[in-house]
């Protein structure tokens, strides 16, 4: 497997503090990868690394083999923020319209993708909704409708499922497998264990530290625990 | 109790957002400095042409506060009132004098004739007001205050809601991370101010042709030159202040910010902007007028709604206020660099 994502002995530092302190990470293309750490441990930091909002302090992060910050390779990632970032005056549809024609998607392509896109998040009764009127899990899901109007061939989500309940949850891990199947990357941010536990691997994060790289099965095996939780707390206990 | 809890937090809340604190402190400072300044500038003097007068009258207007200058015929005083080297002068047309003033201004209009009319006194001391034939080069005895202020407030609200209003609605772009999320689009920096200019543009348009045709038609405000140019004029002004909206909404992180940059942006331009009149503001602060989009702006206003010129006369001003929106789009560009490098 080839790896999309390859982050090399990256950190990032704001005036004296260390956000993110030596990680060197590969994602491959093709599996659901899950970084899992409390908040305030860089997470949020190193997806903005790997959509190219950040750039690192030292370190190199090359993503589909180009090295970034590059505009050729923003297009090719869908990125969902942790803050909903949708404008509140507009529907539902202007708001994909807008994003969808800022990647060049237009007529009945467009049509096709906003339709395509409101189904997989289940919003296509409310979509000619004003958005200020939304829920904040209908929020939630339209900016992973937005994240996913260009077809992304890699999708990076900072906490996609905050917010929204049970059923929907399970309704929109269900189409991250269905995406995984047609070949996308996802790489997902989570502090919720039993989500960590639906990812193909995952990552753990803790003060800046990658703490540990592997399955969900494999990394419970090794610290001889039942739970992840368990798991990530002997890592952290470890390190 | 909790009023202590509460009353500690609000000072701890002052104390550390600093810019709150010293704009408390540091804006009725500056603005009552400059209203100081403003006001307690130079009483004015007049500047007045002769044309071909006796020897023994000019000497006598000479001896009060007035600059003089000597022409030798009526098109050469002319194009010196034209050209506003002079306020006004004074010709003898058979056995009465004349007073031709330029008048754009109702205060030099004023100062000019009660300095005349002075002069004259000491000279011929009843005859003086009987003998005297007043022409206006612009407006007339009738322009109001309001004509010669209005081309320049036309200006300055224009510029003062396109400022705000684009600062606030680009400074929301950041907030709620709807900027951030165009950046992680193929979207180029540029694009997005352009794209800002470009929608603004096309409403400031619209509200700039409202707000003229209200004050010109409804409000019968002065109105010599043509329509079109004060159209143009507004236009370039907003998108200056949309521009310089937009870049000042970089170093904010909420409405609140925004607006505490009207009494350090906005507010001074007021004093150069024409409204007081430029010539006995003090020399500490004269120099701030030429750096200022409203000087500019206000200016080619007047000439057109007042004076009634054209392409020629207001070109120059238009280039200025093009240059404006044209660096503060260049900053913005590079103001975006902090969110993405490329």
């Amino acid at each position: 497997m080839n790896p999309i994502v390859q982050m090399e002995q990256v950190t990032k530092h704001f005036g004296k503090q260390e956000v993110l302190k030596g990680i060197s990470l590969d994602i491959n293309e093709g599996e659901i990868f899950g970084l899992l750490g409390p908040s305030g441990a860089g997470k949020t930091t190193l997806v903005k690394q790997l959509v190219g909002l950040e750039l690192p302090s030292t370190g190199k992060n090359k993503v589909f083999s180009i090295l970034m910050p590059s505009l050729e390779v923003i297009s090719k990632i869908g990125y969902m923020a942790q803050s909903d970032a949708l404008y509140g005056e507009l529907t539902a549809r202007e708001n994909l319209q807008f994003f969808a024609s800022l990647y060049g998607l237009s007529g009945a392509r467009q049509k096709e993708r906003i339709q395509a896109c409101m189904e997989i998040v289940q919003l296509t009764d409310h979509i000619d909704k004003q958005v200020s009127n939304y829920s904040g899990g209908m929020k939630r899901r339209l900016s992973l409708a937005i994240a996913l109007i260009h077809e992304p061939k890699l999708l990076i989500l900072d906490e996609p499922t905050v917010g929204i309940d049970p059923v929907l949850r399970k309704s929109i891990w269900d189409s991250f497998y269905e995406l995984k199947k047609q070949g996308v990357t996802i790489i997902v941010t989570t502090h919720v264990m039993d989500e960590a536990e639906k990812c193909d691997r995952l990552g753990m994060i803790r003060d800046g530290h990658l703490i540990a790289v592997g399955t969900p099965v494999s990394l419970k095996e090794s610290m001889n625990s039942t739970s992840l939780e368990d798991a990530f707390l002997s890592y952290g206990g470890a390190n | 109790m909790r009023v202590m809890a509460l009353v500690r937090r609000i000072l701890k809340q002052i104390v550390r957002d600093k810019r709150t604190m010293l704009l408390l402190i540091m804006a009725p400072i500056l603005v009552l400095t400059m209203l100081h300044l403003v006001f307690n500038g130079d009483s004015y003097s007049p500047k007045v042409g002769v044309v071909d007068l006796p020897t023994s009258l000019v000497e006598q207007l000479d001896d009060h506060e007035a600059t003089i200058n000597l022409y030798e015929t009526t098109n050469e005083a002319k194009t010196a009132l034209k050209e506003r080297d002079i306020d006004g002068y004074v010709s003898m047309s058979g056995t009465t004098l004349q007073l031709t003033l330029e008048g754009s201004d109702p205060t030099i209009n004023g100062e000019t004739m009660k300095w005349l009319q002075e002069a004259l006194k000491s000279l011929q001391p009843d005859s003086s007001s009987t003998m005297l034939k007043v022409n206006y080069l612009h407006g007339s005895s009738e322009m109001s205050q309001f004509d010669s202020f209005g081309p320049v407030l036309l200006g300055f609200f224009i510029f003062f809601f396109v400022f705000l209003i684009a600062g606030v609605s680009f400074l929301r772009e950041r907030t709620t991370g709807t900027l951030e999320r165009l950046l992680c689009s193929p979207l180029r920096k540029w694009e997005i101010v352009v794209g800002y200019v470009v929608g603004f543009g096309i409403f400031t348009m619209i509200q700039a042709t409202i707000i003229a045709s209200y004050a010109i038609y409804v409000l019968g405000m002065m109105m010599e030159g043509a329509f079109i140019y004060v159209l143009v004029i507004t236009l370039l002004l907003s998108l200056t202040a949309l521009t310089l909206g937009v870049l000042l909404s970089a170093f904010t992180n909420n409405e609140l910010q925004m607006i505490q940059f009207i009494p350090l942006v906005i507010v001074p331009q007021i004093f150069f902007s024409g409204l007081f009149n430029l010539e006995t503001i003090s020399d500490y602060l004269s120099w701030i007028g030429p750096l200022t989009p409203l000087y500019y702006g206000a200016d080619a206003l007047r000439n057109v709604m007042i004076r009634g010129y054209g392409w020629g006369e207001i070109s120059f001003d238009l280039l200025m206020l093009a240059g404006f929106s044209l660096l503060f789009m260049v900053l913005n560009i590079l103001a975006l660099k902090k969110y993405r490098s490329i």
